[in-house]
Parts: C-alpha cells; structure tokens; sequence
C-alpha cells in the first residue's frame, strides 16, 4: 500500500506560508511521515526567526520538521532534493486569480508538477484550521496507473477519514464512433454509451474488488466528455474537497500546445488536488 | 417486417403528401417566378431551382417535411451579383452568376461533409434577424416600384426607399392606362396578401393567396379577351417572361471569371446564405413536424449543394430551404419527403402546360407578393420583440441591418458579430474572458446515478454564440423524451442567443415528453449584468393585471358570477393540452381569461401559432377543457367536410354507425380504437350531437377539447359552449 514516508514542503516566505505550514504540518501527523521543508534562497537570521514563530505556534510534530536551505533555480533545486531525499509527496500551494474565484497553478509550481518523480499535492485553500475532507473524487479511467489510484484514493481518505469516494470514468467521446445526427443515430449512440459504461463499470468494481472498501460510500459515476476537463468540472460540480488524479504520462512540447488531462486541472483548480505517481 | 411497415406507412401516406405537394406548388410557382425575377434573373430561372430542389433534396436529403427551391435571403445577393459580375450586362451577368451558384452548391456539399450543420449557431442571433431584416427592406425598395408598375426604378436600397413616396405620387398623376392598370392589379394583389390570413373561410383558404393572385390576374387578361371590347391595356413589357421553348433554352453558367475578386465574394455570399437560410428553416421546421423527428442536418446541407450544383448547371437559382413553403407543407399535412418531390412535379405539370396563361401574369402581381415577403421579413413586430429583449439587442440588430443595406451582406453580418461582442465585453466589462475560454471545453454532462433518467449538464465560464457549439453538442446527446437539468450558476454570463436556444430545447423536450429544466439563473435574475437572462425568464410579463379588464373580460367576470364559476385574467397553463392532436402542427403561446368550476371545467382564451418565422400567424380562439374521471378513447368529431381540423387523425379511417345514417353523414369521427369508440358513442350521445350546434371535439383519453371557430368567442358564444359543454360532459360521464 502506498505509503508518504517523507514529505517535501517549498517555503517561499509568502504571505500564504503559514497555512501551507500548518497543513504539511497536520498531513505529516495523519500520514506518519517526517515534513521537510526546503528553501531556495539564502538563509538569513530573519527568515529563521519568522519560521520559528510559526512552528512554534503550529500543532507538535510526531517527527522534527527538518529544513534545508539551498541556492540555485528553484525548480532543479526541488526536484533535485525530491529525488536525493526519497520525497514521496510535495506539497504545493496554489494562486488565486484576482477577484475571481478560481485558482491556478503558478509557473513555477506548474513546472513542479510536470516533471516530479514523486505524488503531488496542490492547495487551493490552505487553512490554519483543520477542514474535514467529506468527498473524495478519483479517476478511473483505463490506464495502467489507475488501479494504484485508486488504491492511494482509499488509503488517503481512511487516513482523512473521508466518508465518501466517487470514482470518475471519463469516457473519451471517439469511443462512441457514431456520429449523431438524426433520431436513429441518436438511439444508436444510446446504446453504444449504455454498454460502454456497463464495461467501464465492470473494470472499476473489478479493480474495487480487491480493495477493503468498509465504511466508506463509493460511487462510480461515468461521463462520456473531455478527458482531465469533465472530471475537473464534475469534482467542482459536487463540491468535492479532493480530487485524486493519475500522474500524467511524459509530456513534450505536443501536449504544451494542445493542452489535455492534466493541464487542464492546472490552469483551473477546481479543488485540492492530488497526484499520484 | 419492420421494412414492409415502412412501405406500408409511405403507401397510405402518400394521398396526402401528394396533396400537400399540390398545395404547396400553388405557393411555390408564382414565388420561385416572383423571386427570380427580383433577382434579376429569368423567371424560369426560380422554377428550375424550385424543381430541381425538390427531386433532389426529397430523394437525398436529410430532413421530413422541408420544402426547398429559390429563398428570400438569396435575392438581394443575386440581384448585386449579376449588376456586378455583368457590368451592366445583365444577361451575361446571370451565365457569370450561374457559375458562382455552381461552385457555391460544391462548398455547401463540402460544408455538409464538414458536419457544419451547427453554422447557423455561430452567429449571434440579433445579427441574423438584422440581416433577415434587412434583406427583407432590400426586396421590398425594390419590389415596391416594381408592384407600382414602374420597371426603371434604379439605385441604391436607401435610394429606392426614398423614392417609394414619390412613386406612389407618380402612379396616381400617370396618364398611361397600362401603368395604372399595373399598378392597380399590384396594390390589389398586395392586398389579397394581407387580408389573406385575416379570412378565415374554409373554402377561400382552399387556394393559398399567392396562387389566388395568380388565377385573378389571369382571370383578368381573359376577362379583356374575351368580353371586354378593349384590348388588354397592360403593356407586354409589364408581362412576364418565359421562353417558349422552356426546356431547349437553359442558360448555362460561364466560368470566365471564376478567379477575380468580385466573383468569389458572390461565392462567399451565397453559400453563407443559402446555408445560414435553409439550416434555419430546417431548425425551424422540425419544431413543426407533426411526427417529431429530428432531422439530419449535415444530410441535408449535402442534398442542398448538389441541388444547387445541378440547378446552376441548367440556369437555375441556389436551392435552398424554405420556411414559408415548409410551413405550407405541414398545415396540408405533409407528412415525409415525397411532398417536396411531388412539388416539383406538380410545378413541371404546371410549366408545361399552362405556359401561355403564365404569360399573362402582370409582373405586378408577382412584385406584390414579394413586398409582403420583404415586409413580413422586416416587420416592426420583430424589431418590438427584440427591443423586448433587451435594448442591446437593438443595437447589434440595427448595427446590422443598416450596415447590411448600406454595404453588403457579408459586411453587415461580421459587422454584427463584431458588434455583439463589443456589447458583451461592455457588459461584462472584460474582453479577455471571452478570447481565453473561446477554444476550452465548458460544458459538463453526465447523466445522474440517483435517479435513472436524469441527464444533468453544467456550464462554466460562459456561454454565448461564440461557443454555443460545445454545449449544443452535448444537449443534442440526449434523448428528447428524457429528464435534463442545465446548470448555469458556474457560468458568469449568458448571451441572448443561447437563451433563445434553450428555450427551444426547451419546447422540443416538452413535444417529445421529456423535461428540460434550467437551473442556476436566478442569481443572475437580480444581477444587472445578466440582463439577457432576467428578461427571457419572464417572456409574458405585459400580460394584463387582474386591476385593469378589458370589456370582454368584465363580462366573462360577469358569466362567471352567473354560473358560480372562477375567473381569473392571469396566464396559466392547462396540463396534457398539447397532447390533442389539434396542437401536434400548432404552438401554444398563452392560455388567458380562463373560467374554471372546480378544476373540471375550463374555458379559457388560447393563442397559438400555426407555420414558423415569417410563414407564422398567432391565432387566437376561445376553447372548452373538460377533464374526465374515466378514461375515454382518443377521438376527434368534426363536420363531414374536406378542409378540417381532422387530417391529425388521418390514418383513420371516417367511423360509420349504419345504424344512424344521418349521424354519419353529417359527421367525421375517427380514432385509433374503433370497437372502444363505437362503445363509446351510445344512442343518447349520437342524439345529443345530432340535435346541438357543430363544435369541433377531440379527446385525448383523459379530457376532452371543445373548439368552436378558430377565434376569440363572443360572449354569447362562451354562454353557449359553456351549455354545450356541460350537457356533453354529463352524457359521456355517465
């Protein structure tokens, strides 16, 4: 079972640094697992006082928070520290766009995620108060990585105590290889849809099969949409406090221009986000 | 067996296709001539299209009960395109224009084969209805002289527009018989179009008013032939013309300038309106379509081109659909594609045999029937209902229409889009927003695991007609007789155009038994940035209040305290009511004045509209709704007769009782279970129907619809079918 031994937190001395600690530091108790933090920059008397002021008044660590201070682009520097220290979860905070509502993943963090070897957790909303996790949505689409998602999905809310699991088919709209376009070709694609998702279906319990799924409701919702779009719009649509995605395959310059699964829950968070790998 | 049912259905069909068809080449001759003559083309050349249309679009095209041949909107480009292309030269200008028809055909069959049956839904719909609006003005400045009997009036639309006054002055001070005789077969003929929808005699609606104007003016050149001593005084240049040897004297296009500017600016032209055209139509005609099926769009926009490729090979206009026609087609109950194809036979019938009497048609009489066309494209009515809407909408429609007449189409109608999105970005005070969600996918649908129909769909960022699109696509996934819930509350703003769309999904969903529901919108009710959305929640609000009553409601208030009854002015609806097969081909609007005892009865004042667009006329009539305890069988009575209200019904057959002849004389009842009805009507019902006045009644199993003429009741009128009604009630409840 997926397990987060160490734990990597990026401190920016943003304004938003205190939530993000105080979350890494709650994640790091529920987990078990020791927090390191790691920042880029140079370590000033001041920068040490500031962190101090803060763990101090954060909930007791079970394991010592321990902090690296290092220089270079922040982007090597971390992935680089991920690798050497065996992280197998980095946290990131997420950006608010001005005024509006909705939340993006900055350039750096962005890059961050792209390319890290290990799990990912992206904040929208990091509290110094502890907010219950009541519904977590997953993928399930047909991969090879799901089965593990899945797996980390349930593990994570045991540990949260996350009541609810939706798992989410996204079913591409090409697999219905029907075109609509008049009433027979709609009652054709029907029935295409309905069996697709009977088999989709199939595949996701028979995966469930072999996970303890006690006290914990699951739903398998499909939806026949935009592959990383639709379940990103449908974890917004129920409010879902988690989402739990696959790790993207490699990317290349393709995928940067033609933007598809991940990126566009990059660009618009509909919620916490996490990323296993 | 499923195949010989087809057969079967298409077999008895066809009386009534092949009727509608007739009907229907009675409106198409003296319009496709009318139009192709206010294109400046040869009259044979809108028959040509017209028929060839309708053989080649009935057999491979994609929708039910469309009519298509030469449109409206094609007329102002035509008429530019063979000024422009021929410098001067007309006859050369039309072969030029052909070949433009040619190779517009080739982009609409290749616009099918790019499955762009949804361009019509990338234009703002304001925009459009400026551009209908202005075509409209175009074909009326210039038909108007025309209709007036003056053939040399020339210039610019706004320049025609200016001299109408002047020519109404010149027709009056006009010493030539010929000219005031044109002229006044013109005004005439104008008027039989107005007052045509006006009267509503069974047997003056057998001849649809265009033909009417044809057969009068005729009537009129054989009336100085034959009886009159003096010659027929309209001079033959105010004739029309067709060449004798029809067939032997096509014209064909000529290629010569396929590669300069002008003529691929009419390319561009034409497609765009022969397409925005005829997919309009269709949408529209598919909300009229007895049988509720959905038509094939992408289908039909093939069938559409390559029509229009032949037509132009053989010097005929673009084929494209038509509302008008269509609509004509469905109150005659045309019921599949063979009434498009027997159109066209009818109008080859007609060609070939009463060629010298076509020849006598004034042209007119013919320019009349296009000023109504052009007037009812532009009426005023339209420009109030979209200032209903909202003011904004006004702006792009004005915007366009005026940019329209005073430039060109194509430049009028970008003109439109540029505007409507300069009015959104006001409104919304944020440009960008629209530019960096225009190519992101906004729209969620999935359908619901609590409760199995439910279809639930969710909208982001915004939606209007630049991505209206995207979610089109997913509503057109789901079957119309389900549940559906569109969400708009993640979505900051909705445009005019999707709400007019959604109100359409809206009344199909309704037709075909689902429910279409829209969710989320009443935060941005209150909100001023929503203005679209506020007024199209509340379409009817000038309804009267309950404090100001007409006269007539004062004495329905009176009735209603002499029987103890309810009364109440405000608009209701009435459940199950568009289940009668009286509204399959007929819209309900608004159900007013309603008078009720205890939920039972009901008689209440109904509009609705038969035909769709411009074809469309709101009628209003007083009817009676009797809600039964038991279930009855579906059923409709009318008077024996040819022209009524039952070809709803018609594949049944007229029920006799051999032993009341004169009952089955004198009434058609028919239904789908016939032992049920003949239980039904027992020897006290027969009687009672016998011995009271003739009321059209139908039942839909669960209640019963009394209509008396198709107006508003006096109200002696109501006294009566409130008598009728009760008595009838108690008989069948019994």
């Amino acid at each position: 079972m997926q397990q987060f031994e160490n734990i990597l937190i990026g401190i920016a001395f943003s304004p938003s640094l205190k939530p993000n600690l105080y979350e890494a530091v709650r994640l790091a108790n529920i987990f078990d697992s020791q927090l390191i933090g790691i920042h880029v920059g140079d370590k000033t008397p001041e920068k040490e006082a500031q962190l101090k002021l803060i763990l101090d008044n954060a909930p007791t660590l079970k394991n010592e928070l321990k902090i690296l201070w290092q220089k270079g682009k922040p982007v090597d520097v971390i992935l680089e520290t991920s690798k050497n220290q065996n992280i197998d979860l980095l946290i990131l905070g997420a950006l608010q766009k001005e005024k509006l509502l909705s939340y993006y993943v900055g350039s750096i963090a962005r890059k961050l995620t792209r390319n890290a070897q290990c799990s990912v957790l992206l904040l929208i909303k990091p509290s110094i108060e502890r907010l219950p996790c009541k519904h977590i949505v997953t993928n399930g689409l047909e991969d090879i990585k799901t089965k593990e998602t899945i797996k980390a999905s349930f593990f994570v809310s045991k540990k949260l105590g996350c009541k609810k699991i939706t798992i989410v088919e996204e079913i591409n709209q090409s697999e219905v290889d029907i075109k609509i376009n008049d009433d027979r070709s709609l009652r054709k694609a029907t029935i295409i849809k309905e069996r697709i998702k009977q088999r989709e279906q199939f595949r996701v319990k028979d995966i469930l099969s072999e996970i303890d799924t006690k006290g914990i409701s699951v739903n398998i919702q499909s939806i026949f949409g935009k592959r990383g779009y639709s379940i990103g719009h449908y974890a917004s649509v129920v409010r879902a406090d988690l989402l739990i995605m696959n790790a993207p395959k490699k990317f290349n310059l393709w995928d940067r221009i033609f933007p598809h699964d991940l990126e566009y829950i990059l660009s618009e968070l509909p919620t916490d986000v996490l990323i296993v790998k | 067996m499923v195949k010989e049912n087809k057969i079967k259905t298409f077999t008895t069909a066809l009386p009534k296709n092949i009727f509608s068809g007739f009907v229907v080449s009675l409106i198409a001759l003296p319009l496709g001539l009318g139009l192709a003559i206010a294109s400046g083309a040869p009259p044979i050349s809108g028959i040509i299209s017209a028929i060839i249309g309708g053989i080649l679009v009935s057999i491979l095209g994609g929708s039910n009960v469309t009519i298509t041949g030469p449109g409206n909107g094609l007329v102002v480009v035509v008429l530019s395109a063979i000024t422009v292309l021929g410098s001067g030269d007309m006859q050369q200008g039309f072969l030029y224009t052909l070949a433009a028809i040619v190779i517009s055909g080739v982009l609409m069959v290749i616009l099918g084969f790019l499955r762009m049956g949804t361009l019509g839904d990338y234009f703002p719909s304001s925009a459009i209805q400026g551009m209908l609006a202005a075509i409209g003005i175009g074909i009326l400045a210039k038909q108007f002289h025309l209709m007036l009997g003056n053939i040399d009036a020339k210039g610019s639309i706004i320049e025609l527009l200016i001299q109408i006054p002047q020519g109404i002055m010149e027709l009056f001070s006009s010493n030539s018989e010929s000219i005031l005789y044109a002229g006044g077969v013109g005004v005439i003929s104008l008027l039989i179009m107005i007052f045509y929808s006006k009267i509503r005699n069974k047997f003056f609606q057998l001849i649809p008013a265009p033909m009417w104007i044809v057969v009068l003016s005729v009537g009129l050149f054989y009336y100085f032939e034959y009886f009159s001593s003096s010659p027929y005084p309209i001079d033959s240049t105010l004739l029309i013309n067709i060449p004798n040897d029809i067939f032997g004297n096509l014209a064909s296009p000529d290629f010569g300038k396929v590669w300069s500017f002008d003529f691929i600016n009419v390319v561009i032209a034409l497609t765009l309106i022969s397409s925005i055209e005829s997919l309009l139509s269709i949408k529209a005609v598919d909300k009229l379509d007895p049988l509720k099926r959905r038509s094939n769009v992408n289908k039909d926009l093939k069938a559409l081109g390559f029509a229009t490729v032949v037509s132009g090979f053989l010097g005929g206009l673009n084929v494209v659909t038509v509302i008008a026609r269509s609509s004509v087609n469905v109150n005659n109950n045309g019921s599949n594609r063979s009434a498009n194809f027997f159109h066209s036979v009818f109008l080859i019938l007609f060609i070939l045999l009463f060629t010298s009497e076509l020849r006598k048609i004034p042209l007119p009489a013919l320019a009349a029937i296009l000023v109504y066309t052009g007037y009812k494209l532009a009426s005023p009515e339209n420009v109030k209902k979209i200032f209903k809407i909202g003011k904004e909408q006004l702006i792009i429609f004005f915007a366009t229409l005026i940019i329209t007449i005073s430039t060109s189409l194509i430049t009028g109608i970008i003109s439109g889009i540029i505007v409507t999105l300069i009015i959104h970005s006001i409104i919304n005070k944020s440009f960008s927003m629209f530019i960096r969600n225009m190519l992101k996918p906004n729209v969620l649908m999935f359908k619901e695991n609590e409760s199995d129909n439910n279809y639930y769909v969710s909208i982001k960022n915004y939606c209007t007609f630049l991505n209206y699109n995207k979610l089109k696509s997913k509503l057109d996934q789901i079957p119309e007789d389900k549940d559906v819930i569109v969400d708009f509350s993640m979505c900051d703003f909705v445009d005019h155009s999707v709400m007019e769309n959604m109100n359409n999904y809206l009344e199909t969903f309704k037709r075909k038994g689902g429910n279409f529901e829209i969710i989320g919108l009443d935060n941005h009710g209150t909100d001023s940035e929503h203005p679209f959305a506020l007024r199209r929640l509340i379409p009817f609000k000038n309804i009267l209040s309950n404090q100001n009553f007409t006269k007539r409601q004062n004495s329905l208030l009176s009735i209603s305290k002499e029987l103890d009854w309810n009364f109440t002015a405000k608009q209701t609806e009435i459940e199950s009511l568009s289940d009668f097969g009286y509204f399959k081909t007929r819209k309900i609007k608004s159900i007013t004045n309603i008078l009720s005892n205890s939920d039972k009865c009901r008689i209440f004042d109904i509009a609705f509209s038969e035909g769709e667009l411009i074809a469309k006329q709101v009628i209003r009539a007083t009817m009676f709704y009797i809600k039964l305890d038991d279930a009855i069988p579906e059923f409709t009575l009318d008077k024996e007769g040819i022209f009524e209200y039952i070809y709803h019904f018609t594949s049944f057959e007229d029920i006799d009782f051999e032993e009341y002849p004169d009952f089955s004389k004198r009434f058609y009842l028919a239904g789908k279970d016939e032992n049920a009805i003949r239980k039904l009507f027992s020897h006290k019902l027969i009687l009672f129907f016998e011995s009271n006045p003739y009321y059209h009644i139908e039942s839909n199993e669960k209640a019963l619809l009394i209509v008396g003429k198709e107006r508003l009741a006096s109200v002696k009128e109501t006294k009566s079918l409130v008598d009728f009604g009760m008595r009838l009630q108690k008989i069948i409840s019994k």
